[in-house]
């Protein structure tokens, strides 16, 4: 009883062909039959595969005989993939051939499209070698469909996360980047913002100017935004409390470098400035930062003033 | 927990070393506002470094003492507020208003001499 009514779930209608076979056997025996056949008809396809790509205009920043090179190799992994079921090989081909490309510019949708091309071509290879033998045809490409896609989801996937996994680096390498505190003077640090700040950013920025007023013991901070190009309230509102949180460490900040745009933006919006000492310019900012330590600062109007 | 109040120079230092109740504060204020005639104190150090939190209700009461024993003719400095407590003290809106900072115990003294020395100096020029 329970023999038939597994075989009845298994059978659907257009599997009823073959019925007596047992599924994973066929599959493999077809697949294994499948293979020859690419094996034998390797060159015509690749090079049909490699006619498609170049009519298909993808992959335009690579050259005829560097695709050919890479269509080679590609479709031997696949047809091994095919053979083996595993997709390890493939998967690690497929990492490596994108970190090769993704820095010439390749994009997801040119990967994609190659892969499904392939498939294109190999699927209609299938159909002019059984075209008379529907049945045949029919079992062939249920063995062949499931582990092309399979394949063609390994090798889209692989190219996405080495994508992914380069702007993840790109952006930690950003992050790193984007928050220097320079001490100039002693009790004195220096914060230039250059770009977009968001909510991360800003909340960084934060954390990192606290802990270095801390650790300098700095008496007096200049923010300078020369490099921001535009604020909301949100960012102009963080601004204004890490003004004040790192008063609560003792620190003054003076903020320099408002571009004339932000001004605007910062009034428009009712951004309560009037606890921020603001400068023109990194100089002014400096300059001010040093008469609040009680330098005597070398300012261009004392110079003019003891030569004249 | 009582806060110990010690006497330097013309300073009082209060030192707290551990997390105060409602009531701990009240009586610190007290203390203080006190002993600043008592021992006719110029400035008033409290040192919150231990702290790591800060409601709203310690950060009204530093105000008050603040504000009180410059009404005794004395200055107030909140030293070693922690980074990650004056962040979340802003983001509360606890900006304490008025009450100087300064980084830590030694920024404190520094300022509170400075103070005393401007105030010394103005006195100076009116008597002359």
């Amino acid at each position: 009883m329970n023999e038939i009514r597994t075989h009845a779930g298994m059978n659907d209608p257009q599997r009823a062909s073959s019925p007596a076979e047992a599924p994973t056997e066929s599959t493999s025996l077809l697949l294994r039959e499948l293979v020859a056949h690419l094996r034998h008809y390797r060159t015509q396809l690749r090079q049909e595969w490699a006619r498609r790509i170049t009519g298909a205009r993808l992959l335009t920043a690579m050259t005829d005989e560097e695709i050919f090179a890479e269509a080679t190799s590609v479709y031997n992994n696949y047809v091994e993939a095919l053979e083996t079921g595993t997709l390890e090989a493939l998967q690690a081909y497929a990492r490596n051939l994108s970190e090769r490309i993704i820095p010439r510019g390749v994009e997801t949708h040119e990967v994609l499209g190659i892969v499904l091309l392939l498939r294109d071509v190999l699927a209609r290879s299938l159909f002019s070698k059984y075209r008379e033998d529907f049945t045949k045809l029919d079992r062939i490409l249920d063995a062949y469909e499931p582990a092309a896609n399979r394949i063609a989801n390994t090798v889209a996937v692989g190219f996405v996360q080495e994508r992914e996994r380069v702007i993840m680096e790109q952006q930690e390498a950003i992050r790193e980047l984007s928050t220097p505190v320079l001490q100039v003077r002693e009790r004195l640090l220096i914060l230039p913002i250059i770009g977009v700040i968001d909510p991360q950013r800003a909340r960084q920025l934060t954390e990192q100017l606290l802990k270095s007023i801390r650790a300098n013991r700095a008496r007096v901070v200049v923010i300078d935004i020369t490099g921001v190009a535009a604020m909301d309230s949100h960012v102009a509102n963080h601004l204004v409390q890490t003004v004040e949180a790192s008063r609560l460490l003792g620190a003054t900040v003076i903020v320099s470098g408002l571009s004339p745009e932000i001004a605007q933006t910062l009034v428009n919006i009712g951004v309560d400035l009037s606890k921020m000492t603001t400068v023109g310019d990194l100089q002014g900012g400096i300059e001010e930062a040093e008469h609040l330590l009680g330098y005597r600062g070398a300012q261009s109007r004392d110079i003019a003033e003891a030569e004249g | 927990m009582q806060v110990p109040i010690l006497k330097q120079g013309p300073f009082l230092i209060a030192s707290v070393q551990s997390a105060l109740s409602d009531a701990d504060l009240l009586q610190l204020r007290d203390t203080l506002v006190e002993q600043v005639g008592r021992y006719r104190s110029r400035g008033v150090i409290v040192d919150v470094t231990a702290l790591d939190v800060m409601d709203s209700f310690s950060s009204r009461t530093l105000r008050d003492i603040t504000q009180m024993i410059r009404l005794r003719g004395a200055e107030t400095v909140v030293v070693g507020i922690q980074p990650e407590v004056a962040f979340a003290m802003v983001q509360l809106g606890l900006t304490m208003e008025g009450v100087p900072t300064a980084l830590d115990l030694e920024e404190g003294l520094a300022y509170l001499n400075q103070e005393i020395r401007t105030k010394g100096n103005e006195t100076e020029r009116h008597g002359r």
